[in-house]
């Protein structure tokens, strides 16, 4: 046995980091992305690859036991998703859904306009969604009592800013949506809300009320219906009991 | 490109304005700044930035764009000469990028809440901003003049605040996180990034920084000791 082989058998399988080589000929081009099935934000970056049509492995992590190749991949935070390419770990979705968009221009849909004055545009309303909404609705999902109605008032304040500024994106007020028109923005508003009815199951409230926010709800009703979200969506009865279990947990600690 | 119009609506301490205003004086962009009053909002600034109601806003041939870090990627799209502030390899695009929002998450925030905050709370946003200074002091280890190589890119733009106002809100806040035994890496950078031609005729005053940063300190401390309800 050579020392390499030596070392990682007498590692306990879930302590052996892989020791870095030159890559082979077919690890090139291998992509591979860590991820939990649960997680919304590497969710996006599986939609970024089978929207492109890239060939990809999957590796689910177990953010409770945390494995030392993900710690190596990302030390900064720790966290999915992470994709690795040709051997590089990129963290973070949407710095990841871009370099996939980079890296594949060829393979259709563009995951943003080319117009540098659309992709601003674009890449605004995607960080709003990513900064605004998500953390409003985790408090939403995770409180109860007043500081849940504080939390439902200010979700439904920032979704009205959200329905006036996707009118630009879609003038006509019914989105069409196809395999081939999801962007970065159809991915992150699907990513936090595609799942709506399954929230609403849970908490027992409207979170996207078709009167109030028409748009939206048009818009998240259409990218459902996507072939491609709707065989990527995981069961509804898993996600309902694991949704349910999230919120009984965050809410107990917060009770002890 | 010459005849374009291009404004910058910004504020004269903003940090994110400035980041603005360097990207354009690099790419030798001529444009017309607007100095905006943040405590007492213009109509046309709330006009222009309905959501956030903040600067920077820049202009271009009327198109308004938003938020500093897109509006230094519409910048570097927009006008794809030299220099270029982000990389071309798309590895190197997604890892700047990376380095930008975690700056921007980890850093600035911790090191405001140091600046405005007392005692035990002020200790732990010390200890966040330094901690996670040392993940940029790493990134910096082994590069050459710049995060952009040998000319100032993205990530040196994004970070700039940290050559002129930290050393501020140390100061105001009373407290060290430049630590020169810690952060050696940071601090040369920090030299070079100030003695730019670019950058150092753009810094706002240090004793007007100094004045104004010690009243916010003081009314966010106020506010949340309760004193002053907003």
């Amino acid at each position: 046995m050579d020392n390499e082989s030596v070392i990682t058998s007498i590692l306990k399988p879930e302590h052996q980091i892989p020791i870095p080589k030159p890559l082979k000929m077919e690890e090139e081009n291998k992509v591979t992305l860590h991820r939990t099935w649960y997680s919304p934000f590497a969710k996006r970056v599986e939609l970024a690859l089978k929207l492109k049509g890239i060939a990809f492995q999957y590796v689910e992590e177990d953010l409770q036991n945390k494995s030392p190749l993900l710690l190596n991949y990302n030390p900064v935070y720790k966290k999915v998703p992470v994709l690795v390419h040709n051997g590089k770990p990129l963290a973070e979705s949407l710095c990841i859904i871009e370099y996939i968009d980079e890296t594949w221009k060829n393979n259709s849909p563009p995951l943003l306009p080319e117009d540098p004055y659309k992709r601003a545009k674009v890449r605004f309303w995607t960080a709003f969604i990513h900064h605004q909404l998500h953390e409003t609705s985790f408090a939403v999902m995770t409180t109860c009592g007043e500081a849940q109605e504080k939390a439902i008032k200010e979700l439904s304040e920032k979704l009205q800013v959200l329905e006036e500024g996707m009118k630009e994106f879609f003038p006509d007020g019914s989105p069409k949506i196809s395999n081939d028109s999801m962007g970065i923005l159809e991915i992150t508003i699907c990513s936090l809300f595609g799942a709506f009815e399954i929230q609403e199951q849970v908490l027992g409230i409207k979170i996207i009320d078709p009167e109030k926010t028409p748009l939206i709800f048009s818009l998240l009703t259409a990218i459902n219906q996507v072939p491609l979200v709707k065989e990527s969506a995981p069961p509804f009865d898993k996600t309902v009991a694991t949704l349910k279990a999230f919120r009984e947990r965050n809410l107990s600690s917060i009770k002890s | 490109m010459a005849n374009e119009k291009v404004k910058l609506h910004g504020f004269w301490v903003s940090p994110f304005a400035n980041r603005v205003k360097w990207a354009l004086k690099l790419k030798g962009i001529e444009y017309e700044y607007m100095e905006e009053d943040v405590w007492n909002k213009s109509n046309l600034l709330i006009q222009l930035n309905p959501v956030y109601k903040k600067v920077p806003v820049l202009v271009h041939n009327g198109k308004v764009i938003l938020e500093s870090f897109l509006i230094l990627e519409y910048i570097d799209e927009t006008w794809n000469q030299n220099p270029l502030l982000l990389p071309q390899d798309p590895s190197q695009r997604a890892l700047t990028r990376f380095w930008a929002k975690f700056a921007e998450e980890k850093i600035f925030e911790a090191a405001f809440n140091a600046l405005c905050s007392h005692g035990d709370e002020q200790k732990k946003a010390v200890q966040l901003t330094m901690e996670a200074m040392e993940k940029i002091e790493g990134e910096l280890k082994g590069k050459q003049q710049f995060f952009g190589g040998e000319s100032i890119g993205y990530l040196d733009i994004i970070l700039g605040w940290i050559s002129y106002m930290l050393p501020v809100f140390e100061e105001v806040g009373s407290v060290q996180i430049l630590d020169p035994v810690k952060f050696p890496a940071t601090i040369a950078w920090s030299n070079r990034f100030l003695n730019h031609p670019v950058i150092k005729d753009t810094l706002p005053p240090k004793e007007k920084m100094l004045v104004y940063f010690q009243e916010r300190r003081h009314i966010i401390s106020c506010a949340n000791l309760g004193w002053i309800k907003f």
